[in-house]
């Protein structure tokens, strides 16, 4: 059991720290995906000490949103590219004081 | 007609306040209607009058509740009116005489195009005075004297075009409410202490009361009659106020408005019997303003400041005599009354010789002009004779009284009104020789001629009544008319017999007569006036009004300004500052928590981590712990 | 349900000028005036129906709003609402009728100039008859809503500026009347079921010190809004950047929100607390009426004089409602009316006068009177009853404030009739300098007042003179309601130190 919190908890990890240093906007998206899944583990291996199915509907919430998410997510990732050339997500920084 | 002695106000009320509204085409007529609502004033007054004769003496107060003016908890006003001796004799001299100053203004104003507005303000005036003398209450006779004020206000800035009247009429208008401060919280006060303002019920209460509170009271009386009379130290408005149309100066600033101080101390007997201090006050003031007014009547060219110098002496007299208690109060009305009558025929007539010279004020461009004008000077010279008291003219008989029964009650005062008597003689004989006597020294085209008959037959009833006005004196008529109101009149010792004192008077009153006409008729008089520094130090004192102007603004005009500032300065840069500071901090503290949205998405995904963990481990902590 | 109709009548008018077209103002403005018209006439009926030997609040109409808060919409009046009420409804159509040649900035309508007009009218009669706290709260923050827009779109000069001032400082004082609210709720569920009807808060206990705090949340927004020193700023930059009837509307009517709130809310919920907070109140009700006229006296600006001006008589109506003598608390009332008219009539005058000369400062004036004499005498009329002369209406109430006070609070008193002096000093000299005088050449095109502008000014002036004289008629519908008060606050009328007659009823005593 502990195995599959700890492995979750690297992803989770991981993933966090990617979208805190990286800048490309497509590996940030990745991060954030990784700490998705990274949670979905969690879920799942929760449901299964529980002996119950709640972990496992979370997870499939949380799989159809993050999918929803990718398609807006890559959207806005594709058209920032169209009009600046880069998906550095530092160039993006118009909404500021 | 003692039923409907409202209608004294009412007709002169309606009337100025419709020719008012009436409009332009009220201007043909304005002045008949507004003479006739004055005349139908003084019928009503008429009768009323001799309905009072008629009953028998004891039994001579009428009063009338009209309706309820204020009623809120225990304040309690009645519009009433009270129809009494003393206000008997004040409806038939304001309605009598301002009656002939209407008359007389139909002539004097004949060209004025605003003329229809100027009879408007007069009847307005009327009925405020008439308010005023009728008053049951405190609060109707403040209505009244306020009305006057209003009046006054309007008329002396008439000619408003010049910035001097319009000046003059503010002038006048704050004074007097420096003086209603104090009528205000008399009023106050009498409500806080009896519980009432009726006068009667006032005045028989304040014997029940501390001698502090009738003090009290009357000092701040005291203080409403200063301002409304001119008297010290209130006087300065009152020269001003010559900016008015001379008929004005006649009527209100002559013979009746200003007198109303006067009154206002007589009906409040009752407070003034009670106390001896505020009696000395008034006796204090009487005398200074006597000498104050005379010693300027002897130094201004001007002849209607002077004679307005000569008016505030002349109520200087009134107070006086009213300040010495029941002995007094009865001459003192009965000065007013003959004041009344031979100063509104000396204004008249000054008017008159304004009108025949192209409305020069100046006396030194005066003299000769008794040939030119000879019913004017007929009438002024009548009226010159009462005002200095020669017997058997009016003037003889209540100033005599005044200054015997000065001189029984402190020797002060007595001296005080016998230096006025001589003082008095010799500025009006300055002023008659001047103006009448000696050489020609009149401008170019300069016509003088007799005004109209519209104009000289007041002139002639006014000078019939200085002439015999003295006639009410005849078997002590006036004191025991008045004894009801003001309290018998109890025997004094006198310093020496009557006669002597008389006689004493009119030394003096002669001494000054000869020294005016040594120093004005035997001389010739420059055309132009001397300057400042030919004359005496006595003279240019006189002339600045004995500095009562500058010392008005010493004491209240600049403080009151430079504190004016001073808030307006501490009210934008004190309190607005801080509010508008206190916001604009709070802006600044916003714009430097801006600078925190840097529009890097990682950092704000760091806060938010940062902010997770900061959860995570409160939480943790909290199960934990 | 008249209350509820009077108080929708004019929002639906609001309403209606949404759909009238976009280019009909005239149409616009004869909307307008109607809707106010009719809501005057409702008015009139509300007066007939109700029954002033009776007093206390009448025509109650209540139905629960909100249960789980116990908030009910609640509307009803006695007498000082009444009043009020009156107040509004007569003001409205002389501001519309006033209004009628106003210049608006670029791009502005009338439409929404006198819709915003006719919901302030709305919102003020709610207030004035609001029974519920919460009602009564959101009503009086509404009203800012209007008043923001009318001076931050039709205004003149920086009018944002004086918009958001205003509305900022507004806001500040309602939020700390909410924080009260809350409390009150609190304090009334603690037993049972919460209410905010102005019935059960009366019989509320509050411990002392809630009871202060409580009040005191109240008493800080009534305080700005009426305003009182220190917390007047607002209201001279509002007045100067708000066209005349704007002006008249905040100054006369919704200012009066707060002298009302005091009395009706702070006063009659919280006697305890009024009366620990007195002599603090009253030392800066003193201030606020010498300090009011003397910044008026050093003021330039037509309209920042009549606004500093009406600081000083506001200053008189606080020290009447807090000397809670029934003399001086009725004069309050019956100032707050008398008040609405003068300034009314003043606020309409100078802004005829500033819009045919261009300019506010009355260093651009100089003999008016030659030109322009009805504008001028009518002028001087306002004026004189700003500065309370008898026969005029305020005097009535200036006086029975001072009397009445002065048998409680002698030295306030005292201190408050030197204002006697500086208000003729403040009126006068205006009047001088604008009016008398040789006439100025750059003044000869003004022109006299036309038919409308006497139609619209005619009646308070008519109001004014009538209730000088005959103030009865409206003190008889006030007595009840401040009697009712001030019996329930329980503080007497000092007696008088020596009554007058004591000797004849001890001679029957003795008899």
């Amino acid at each position: 059991m502990t195995e599959y919190l700890t492995l979750s908890m690297l992803l989770f990890t991981i993933g966090a720290a990617g979208v805190l240093i990286r800048r490309n906007a497509i590996v940030i998206f990745m991060c954030i995906e990784l700490m998705l899944n990274a949670t979905n583990l969690a879920f799942v291996s929760f449901s299964r000490q529980h002996g119950n199915l709640d972990g496992q509907v979370a997870a499939f919430f949380v799989m159809v949103v993050a999918a929803a998410e990718v398609v807006v997510g890559l959207a806005i990732i594709v058209s920032i590219y169209r009009t600046r050339r880069t998906t550095s997500v530092d160039e993006a920084s118009l909404l500021r004081f | 007609m003692l039923d409907y002695a409202w209608l004294l106000v009412a007709i002169p009320l309606v009337s100025g306040l419709g020719l008012l509204v009436w409009g332009k085409e009220a201007d043909r007529f304005g002045h008949l209607i507004g003479t006739a609502a004055s005349a139908a004033s003084f019928v009503v007054g008429l009768g009323a009058f001799v309905q009072l004769l008629a009953r028998p003496a004891d039994d001579r107060t009428f009063s009338k509740t009209l309706f309820t003016w204020i009623h809120a908890g225990p304040f309690h006003v009645d519009m009433a009116y009270t129809f009494d001796q003393l206000a008997a004799l004040f409806v038939l001299l304001i309605t009598g005489v301002g009656t002939l100053i209407h008359v007389y203004s139909i002539g004097y104003m004949a060209h004025d195009a605003r003329r229809r507005r100027f009879f408007a303000y007069l009847n307005i005036f009327i009925a405020a005075m008439l308010t005023l003398v009728l008053a049951s209450d405190y609060l109707v006779l403040f209505l009244g004297w306020e009305g006057v004020g209003l009046a006054s206000y309007l008329l002396i800035g008439f000619w408003q075009h010049k910035d001097s009247a319009a000046q003059a009429a503010t002038k006048a208008f704050v004074l007097n409410r420096v003086g209603d401060v104090g009528m205000a919280l008399a009023i106050m006060t009498a409500f806080a202490q009896f519980g009432t303002t009726v006068i009667s019920d006032v005045n028989a209460s304040v014997s029940s009361a501390s001698t502090g509170i009738a003090t009290t009271l009357g000092l701040l009386l005291l203080l409403g009659a200063c301002g409304k009379s001119a008297q010290v130290p209130l006087q300065a408005w009152l020269l001003d106020a010559m900016e008015g149309p001379t008929p004005v100066s006649a009527l209100i600033h002559a013979a009746t408005m200003v007198t109303a101080g006067v009154y206002l101390i007589v009906r409040s007997n009752g407070v003034f019997d009670a106390s001896e201090t505020a009696r000395t006050a008034v006796v204090i003031v009487g005398v200074v303003t006597l000498l104050v007014g005379a010693w300027i009547g002897c130094t201004k060219d001007d002849i209607k400041k002077a004679l307005a110098g000569s008016t505030m002496s002349q109520i200087g007299y009134m107070m006086l005599a009213a300040g010495l208690g029941p002995a007094g109060y009865a001459f003192a009305i009965f000065h007013l009354l003959t004041h009344g009558f031979f100063k509104a025929n000396l204004f008249l007539g000054a008017g008159s010789v304004m009108h025949g010279m192209n409305d020069d004020v100046d006396m030194r461009h005066y003299g000769a002009i008794r040939a030119a004008m000879p019913v004017t000077f007929v009438t002024f010279a009548l009226g010159y004779l009462a005002i200095i008291g020669v017997p058997p003219f009016a003037g003889f008989w209540s100033k005599d009284k005044i200054i015997e029964t000065a001189l029984a009650q402190s020797w002060w005062a007595g001296l005080g009104a016998l230096i006025g008597a001589g003082v008095t003689a010799f500025y009006m004989t300055r002023l008659l020789a001047m103006t009448f006597l000696g050489q020609k020294r009149w401008l170019d085209d300069v016509h003088p001629h007799e005004s109209p008959r519209v104009m000289t037959l007041p002139l002639v009833a006014l000078a019939g009544l200085s002439a015999f006005g003295g006639a009410l004196a005849i078997g002590g008529w006036i004191t025991d008319w008045l004894a009801p109101v003001t309290g018998e009149v109890h025997e004094h010792h006198l310093p020496a017999p009557a006669w002597v004192i008389s006689l004493v008077v009119l030394a003096v009153v002669a001494l000054g007569v000869l020294l005016g006409l040594r120093m004005y008729a035997a001389r010739a008089i420059p055309g132009e006036t001397p300057a400042d520094r030919e004359v005496s130090i006595a003279t240019r004192a006189g002339r600045q009004e004995l500095y009562g102007n500058a010392i008005n603004d010493a004491v209240a005009v600049r403080p009151t300004r430079h504190l004016v500032r001073t808030l307006v300065y501490v009210d934008g840069a004190g309190l607005d500052a801080f509010v508008t500071g206190v916001a604009d901090r709070l802006g600044d503290s916003a714009d430097a928590l801006r600078k925190q949205q840097n529009g890097f998405v990682r950092s704000y995904a760091l806060s938010m981590v940062t902010g997770a963990l900061v959860v995570l481990a409160a939480l943790l902590a909290v199960t934990l712990g | 349900m008249i209350l509820t109709l009077l108080m929708v009548t004019p929002l639906v008018g609001a309403l209606v000028l949404g759909v009238v077209p976009r280019a009909n103002e005239r149409l616009a403005k004869i909307v307008a005036a109607s809707f106010s018209l009719a809501t005057l006439a409702g008015s009139l009926a509300l007066l007939a129906r109700y029954d002033i030997s009776e007093g206390g609040y009448q025509l109650v109409e209540k139905h629960l709003w909100v249960k789980s808060f116990g908030v009910y919409y609640a509307l009803g009046v006695d007498g000082i609402g009444l009043t009020l009420i009156l107040l509004t409804t007569v003001l409205t159509p002389i501001v519309l009728l006033a209004a009628w040649d106003d210049r608006l900035p670029e791009g502005q309508k009338f439409h929404g100039y006198l819709a915003w007009m006719l919901g302030l009218e709305g919102l003020a009669i709610g207030v004035f008859s609001a029974m519920d706290a919460a009602l009564f709260y959101a009503l009086f923050e509404a009203t800012l809503i209007p008043i923001f827009f009318l001076i931050g779109a039709y205004g003149t000069g920086p009018r944002t500026y004086a918009a958001v001032k205003f509305l900022i400082y507004n806001l500040v004082g309602g939020l700390l009347m909410l924080a009260s609210i809350i409390g009150l709720y609190f304090l009334s569920s603690r037993d049972g079921s919460a209410s905010f009807l102005i019935s059960d808060l009366v019989g509320l206990e509050i411990g002392a010190g809630a009871e202060k705090l409580l009040f005191l949340g109240f008493m800080a927004a009534f305080a700005i809004k009426a305003p009182l020193f220190p917390f007047h700023t607002w209201l001279p930059d509002a007045a100067a950047s708000a066209t005349p009837s704007t002006a008249v509307l905040m100054v006369s009517v919704i200012d009066k929100i707060g002298t009302f709130g005091m009395l009706r809310w702070g006063l009659g919920l919280f006697p305890g607390a009024a009366e620990w907070a007195t002599p603090v109140v009253i030392t800066l009700a003193v201030i606020s009426v010498v300090y009011g006229a003397l910044l008026a006296i050093g003021q330039d600006d037509l309209r920042r004089l009549i606004a500093f001006t009406s600081v000083s008589h506001f200053g008189f109506i606080i020290l009447g409602l807090f000397a809670m003598t029934s003399t001086s608390t009725a004069g309050a009332t019956f100032y707050m009316f008398n008040h609405g008219l003068s300034t009314a009539a003043l606020f309409l005058i100078a802004g005829i006068l500033i819009a045919r000369r261009g300019s506010a400062s009355i260093g651009d004036f100089s003999g008016v009177q030659k030109v322009a004499p009805v504008l001028t005498g009518l002028f001087l009329i306002a004026g004189l009853s700003s500065l309370s002369l008898p026969g005029l209406a305020p005097f009535v109430s200036e006086f029975m404030v001072m009397a009445g006070t002065y048998t409680r609070y002698p030295a306030a008193a005292i201190v408050s009739v030197s204002a006697i002096v500086l208000a003729a000093l403040y009126i006068l000299v205006m009047f001088q300098r604008t009016m008398t005088g040789p006439l100025r050449e750059d003044n000869a095109g003004i022109r006299d007042l036309n038919p409308l502008e006497m139609a619209s000014l005619a009646p308070a002036i008519v109001l004014m003179v009538g209730l000088g004289f005959f103030p009865q008629p409206l003190l008889n519908v006030i007595n009840p309601a401040v009697d009712a008060t001030l019996t329930r606050i329980g503080v007497g009328d000092p007696p008088p130190e020596t009554p007058h007659f004591p000797a004849p009823q001890a001679e029957e005593g003795h008899g």
